[in-house]
């Protein structure tokens, strides 16, 4: 079957879909998206986060025929996304479909920039930076889930308490960094996003 | 395999009536994990995502009617005051990311004896609205679970919503688990006290083949509370009798051993969450008359 949905502000499709495929195969196999990680398929791990209508989910539990028509934002558009966010939408999100990444581009992403242990002259949303400044990234297959995540509780809650990250985050798994630079990074991000305004 | 996608609910009922066996999906928390694991194909596959309505509640005078597909975290965030106990259950369930698909009517679809909304359903005391091509009916929810895993839903039927008696006193949710997050049920227990009805209502989830309700220790501290005049005096229940209604409920399980944890030991939990809950809602009653405006936390 064919789906047709919104990939990071982007009308795409998707052709030769099967019944039961996942949101998750959909994005990495025919999108060529392969930043939302496919670790566990049963919901445990969180590596396939992604928002769809704004919300957080993991992409391997949706079934590709129920994103039909509707808006999703993977790791590979965080970095426009908030980028757009803080200009044209202050303190929310968008889901027009004007605004957006395009595939080629989005395919084309790299965390790279000219250095990727610092991220500079990269193309990072605020949250991709400070889990490299905090040093939360090890192996880095947790990461795209993590900053999905993280990027949402911030968007709505931009002075989370502890309790209120790790609430956020409960959903996400890592298996390197013993969550502690995670959390360090997320409060970075906050206190950063507070001196910005 | 088919993807039906049904605009309406008429549509859906039109559809599962043309195929009965038709796997709904709402949530798909459940579904997606048994197609991803290659334990589940089915012909059809029923998508109800696009039926709007499935994801509206309207609170009543009595009841609060829930949509099937109304997200846990909703539930958290609007129906904390008039569902507490749901909520709190609701809270326990795996992650935010799980809370914002999955819903009651695909835990009650599911119909697991660890499923959380069941406790919580069972203490409160609700109805589960059905219907196909052939008509609605409600289900009492103690009639709803048949058998491990196994529900009282004919093959062309759909939930519709479950009608939830709006809270009059305190109510708890707990649930034994091996960590805060992501924890399937060793066990879990839901308390809703009645006060306008002087009763209390009890709900066991993981301790028996189905979710079930512990009924001779509602009964016997319905007659307790009563003999001693507690609802009216407000005073503390005596500690024999909150033995005995926590002896009650454990002998209420019927559990088994697996991997999660032996019946034993989930008989024991089972007994020790009651007493600490009617402890927990006893206080709530009788420092705010039995007002819901403070929800304890529940501890999981
Ligand atoms: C990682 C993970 C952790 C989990 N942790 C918990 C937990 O802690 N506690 C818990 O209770 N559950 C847990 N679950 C199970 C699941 O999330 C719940 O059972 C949830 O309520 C299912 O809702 P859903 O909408 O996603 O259902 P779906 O997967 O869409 O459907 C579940 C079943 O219900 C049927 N169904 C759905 N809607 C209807 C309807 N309207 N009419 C008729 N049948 C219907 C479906 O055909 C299917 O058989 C977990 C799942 C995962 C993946
Ligand atoms: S791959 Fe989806 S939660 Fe692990
Ligand atoms: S950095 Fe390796 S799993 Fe998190």
């Amino acid at each position: 079957m064919r789906v047709n949905f919104t990939v990071n502000g982007r009308r795409q499709e998707a052709d030769d879909v099967w019944e039961g495929e996942s949101l998750l195969y959909v994005l990495r196999e025919r999108m060529g998206l392969p930043g939302s990680k496919n670790a566990c398929e049963q919901g445990e791990c969180g590596s396939c986060t992604v928002r769809l209508d704004g919300v957080p989910v993991c992409s391997c539990l949706v079934a590709a025929g129920q994103a039909e028509g509707r808006e999703i934002i993977t790791v590979e558009g965080l970095a426009d996304y908030a980028k757009h966010r803080d200009e044209a939408h202050p303190g929310d999100g968008c889901a027009s479909g004007s605004c957006g990444t395009s595939l080629q581009r989005a395919q084309r992403w790299r965390a790279g920039g000219t250095d990727s242990g610092t991220g500079e002259a990269g193309e990072l949303s605020p949250i991709q930076q400070a889990f490299i400044d905090a040093g939360a990234v090890q192996c880095g297959f947790c990461t795209p889930g993590l900053l999905v995540a993280a990027d949402e509780m911030l968007e709505h809650n931009p002075s989370p308490s502890d309790a209120d990250i790790r609430e956020a985050l409960s959903g996400n798994l890592c298996r390197c960094t013993g969550y502690e630079k995670i959390l360090d990074a997320v409060r970075l991000a906050a206190a950063r996003q507070e001196e910005a305004v | 395999m088919d993807f039906l996608r049904p605009a309406s609910w008429e549509e859906a009922l039109a559809a599962k009536a043309e195929h009965p066996t038709a796997v709904p999906i709402a949530g798909g928390t459940d579904v997606m994990v048994e197609i991803n694991f290659d334990h589940r194909r089915p012909e059809y596959l029923l998508d109800l995502n696009r039926i709007g309505e499935l994801r509206d509640w309207v609170v009543g005078e009595e009841n609060v009617e829930l949509g099937a597909s109304v997200p846990y975290t909703h539930i958290m965030e609007h129906l904390r005051a008039e569902l507490p106990g749901l909520a709190l259950a609701s809270h326990t369930v795996a992650s935010p990311q799980i809370r914002n698909r999955g819903g009651v009517g695909g835990n009650l679809g599911t119909a697991s004896p660890a499923g959380d909304a069941h406790p919580a359903l069972l203490a409160a005391g609700a109805e589960v609205e059905v219907e196909s091509v052939r008509g609605a009916r409600r289900i009492p929810i103690d009639a709803f679970y048949t058998g491990v895993k196994r529900n009282a839903l004919a093959p062309d039927e759909l939930i519709k919503s479950v009608h939830i008696k709006k809270a009059d006193g305190p109510q708890q949710y707990s649930k034994v688990g091996t960590r805060n997050a992501m924890v399937i049920a060793v066990c879990a227990f839901g308390l809703a006290l009645h006060p306008e009805t002087r009763t209390v209502r009890t709900g066991i989830g993981s301790a028996a083949p189905t979710p079930v309700r512990a009924r001779d220790a509602e009964t016997f501290l319905n007659a307790a509370l009563d003999e001693g005049g507690f609802w009216d005096s407000g005073k503390i229940i005596t500690p024999s009798v909150a033995k005995q209604f926590a002896d009650l409920v454990a002998g209420a399980c019927n559990p088994i051993d697996d991997v999660r944890g032996t019946a034993k030991y989930r008989r024991h939990a089972v007994g020790i969450m009651a007493r600490r809950q009617l402890g927990w809602t006893w206080e709530q009653y009788r420092t705010d008359g039995g007002g819901t405006g403070r929800t304890l936390e529940g501890a999981a």
